[in-house]
């Protein structure tokens, strides 16, 4: 489902970096884990289609990343993969029910009984008109994962969704992504450098 | 959920920024558009009354104060000519048609004036309900005096000497209503219409009680206070008002060249006035400018998010032309309404002083370019702004988080 080969990325002939090969079935959820400074980030953007690698091949779903054009790449984002931010980000005009209504706006779908049934999923359900900076942090991060699977993505790609929440919540966060990864069918991709979270998958990689 | 609908709940998150803008946009377009209308407007009412008129004949004194009182019913007349000077003038060969008038007695402020028939025929007078007038003393109503002062059929109407409500109220006569005169957006629609014989009777009794048995005809000093005059060629217009102020002592006015001096007089006032208006648009153009690039570098996280959900650099452009879109045709919209409520303003104060009114709401071909100023301003102003979204690099921003 995932296969990459001989990856390089460079920033302005700076920062190079080199990635090893990557080779995941479906059905497997993947950890990816790092320190600091190997690219981890960089390498999570480069497999959502948001950076092009310099050389080498990211194949995903049977499709060459690096042949596609940067319309091509968007059209591609929305119809297979969710991301879920380090950080999360929202559109703050909007509501928590509006936010899922304009990604799925922009996939071409419209399906209130989808965003009914994940944010009840994710017990955030009394929270749909409240706009997004009346949130707490955990209910922030349960829309951003909202977000991510609204539009049935195959693959979520998670950027460190733990680094800053104690072992309690962490493994909280981490239970509820595998559990919504498997409830709407999608694979899971962390990347963290957060190594308590090892435990928690069968196949892992180290940067 | 749609682009539109989003931009529109942007504009409404940040109102404070946004109402500056737009504040800035209804006050520019508002201002200009109430100039085109009340130009347009007086304009209007000055042509429509104006025609048929090529030329005045009245006392001598100002030009100007000749046209407005004995054309626009607006101003004091000049004095009284003899009715035997005005009868030479209209049997000349050149005067094609000529009508007289006359003043003398107002009621609540409305003009009474005394005129032949014709007078009714040139503003294109129809008669709603009753007759015309047959015997002294009998009035035709225009609609505005009607409509005002409640006035119906078989009415009788206690005149007052001259020309202004506030004038000496002592009863001059009693004038009895029969017609009452169609709306016909003229200045006899502000007017209460009779015979001249009515207000020479008036004047006459009052004026001259010692001469009631002396022959008329013999001792005629009877007066008129202008007469309205169409020649029979236009070619006329050069020679024979010359003529008329240099060899005899009445005055002769040009209305259509009086009115081109009045607007000449205050279309300075106007044109000044729009250009500031101009640099009022174009300063709430630049404001949209910075709000618009403001609003981006607080948005670039969510632009990074929308984009990562999967839409089009255009789509995301699109959004920003929009939200200024929305902003400049809105403001567009309300300097329309601001305008016309000016208008209305403006004509309720003019109908009180002077009993004129404006009263078209219609959209004129200036407006449409305003518009198309608004639209122009809108996508120049969010042009930037939306070229630097289009460029983006959401991976350096979002690894920036």
């Amino acid at each position: 489902m995932l296969k990459t080969k001989e990856v390089e990325f460079n920033y302005d002939n700076q920062m190079f970096f080199k990635f090893q090969n990557i080779d995941l079935n479906s059905n497997e959820n993947l950890l990816i884990i790092g320190e600091s400074g190997v690219g981890k980030t960089t390498l999570m953007h480069l497999l959502a289609g948001l950076l092009k690698s310099n050389s080498g091949s990211i194949k995903l779903f049977d499709k060459e990343l690096n042949q596609m054009s940067s319309y091509q790449l968007d059209s591609f984002r929305k119809n297979n993969i969710g991301i879920v931010f380090q950080r999360p980000h929202f559109v703050n005009s909007l509501t928590v029910k509006e936010n899922l209504q304009l990604a799925q706006y922009i996939a071409n779908k419209n399906d209130n009984t989808r965003i009914e049934s994940i944010l009840k999923n994710l017990n955030i359900f009394e929270k749909s008109n409240k706009k997004t900076n009346q949130l707490s942090q955990g209910e922030k991060q349960r829309v951003s994962i909202a977000l991510a699977i609204v539009n049935s993505p195959k693959l979520i790609l998670a950027d460190e969704p733990t680094s800053s929440l104690d072992d309690n919540n962490c493994s909280k966060v981490i239970k509820l992504l595998k559990k919504q990864a498997t409830d709407f069918g999608a694979q899971l991709i962390v990347i963290t450098h957060d190594s308590r979270l090892k435990k928690h998958f069968k196949k892992s990689i180290e940067l | 959920m749609n682009i539109f609908k989003l931009s529109i709940k942007n504009i409404f998150n940040k109102p404070l920024s946004s109402s500056i803008s737009l504040a800035l946009l209804v006050l520019g377009v508002g201002i200009i558009s109430l100039l085109l209308q009340l130009n347009t407007l007086i304009k209007d009412q000055m042509d429509n009354n104006l025609r048929g008129i090529d030329m005045v004949v009245g006392a001598k004194g100002s030009p100007l104060q000749l046209i407005l009182s004995s054309v626009y019913h607006i101003d004091s007349p000049t004095g009284n000519i003899s009715l035997a000077e005005a009868e030479t003038i209209s049997n000349n060969r050149m005067v094609g048609s000529s009508i007289k008038i006359l003043y003398g007695d107002n009621y609540k402020g409305f003009r009474i004036v005394g005129a032949e028939k014709k007078f009714i025929e040139l503003y294109k007078g129809v008669i709603k309900e009753g007759k015309d007038w047959d015997n002294p003393y009998e009035v035709l109503v225009g609609s505005k005096v009607y409509e005002k002062l409640k006035i119906n059929l078989g009415d009788e109407l206690i005149s007052s000497h001259g020309l202004r409500e506030t004038g000496q109220s002592h009863d001059e006569g009693t004038f009895k209503v029969v017609g009452l005169l169609k709306p016909s957006n003229s200045v006899i629609d502000q007017l209460i219409i009779t015979s001249p014989q009515s207000v020479w009777d008036i004047h006459e009794t009052h004026d001259h009680d010692e001469h009631e048995n002396e022959n008329e005809h013999e001792h005629d000093n009877r007066e008129i206070t202008a007469m309205l005059i169409k020649f029979k060629s236009p070619m006329n217009i050069i020679q024979f008002p010359r003529q008329i102020n240099e060899n005899t002592n009445l005055q002769a006015a040009v209305p259509s060249y009086e009115i081109s001096r009045l607007f000449k007089l205050f279309g300075f006032g106007i044109e000044t006035l729009s250009y500031l208006a101009y640099l009022i648009i174009i300063v709430s153009g630049f404001s949209l400018f910075i709000n618009l690039f403001n609003s981006m570098r607080e948005r670039k996280y969510e632009m990074a998010l929308i984009r990562t959900l999967g839409a089009s650099r255009f789509q995301l452009s699109t959004m920003i032309i929009f939200e200024s879109l929305v902003l400049t045709i809105s403001g567009f919209i309300l300097g329309l309404l601001f305008s016309r409520f000016g208008v209305m303003f403006v004509s309720s104060l003019m109908e009180e002083s002077i009993n004129y009114n404006l009263n078209s709401l219609k959209i004129l071909n200036e407006e449409y370019w305003l518009l198309g100023l608004s639209v122009l301003i809108g996508v120049v102003s969010s042009l930037i702004p939306a070229i630097q979204v289009y460029k983006m690099n959401i991976s350096k921003i979002l690894a920036d988080a």
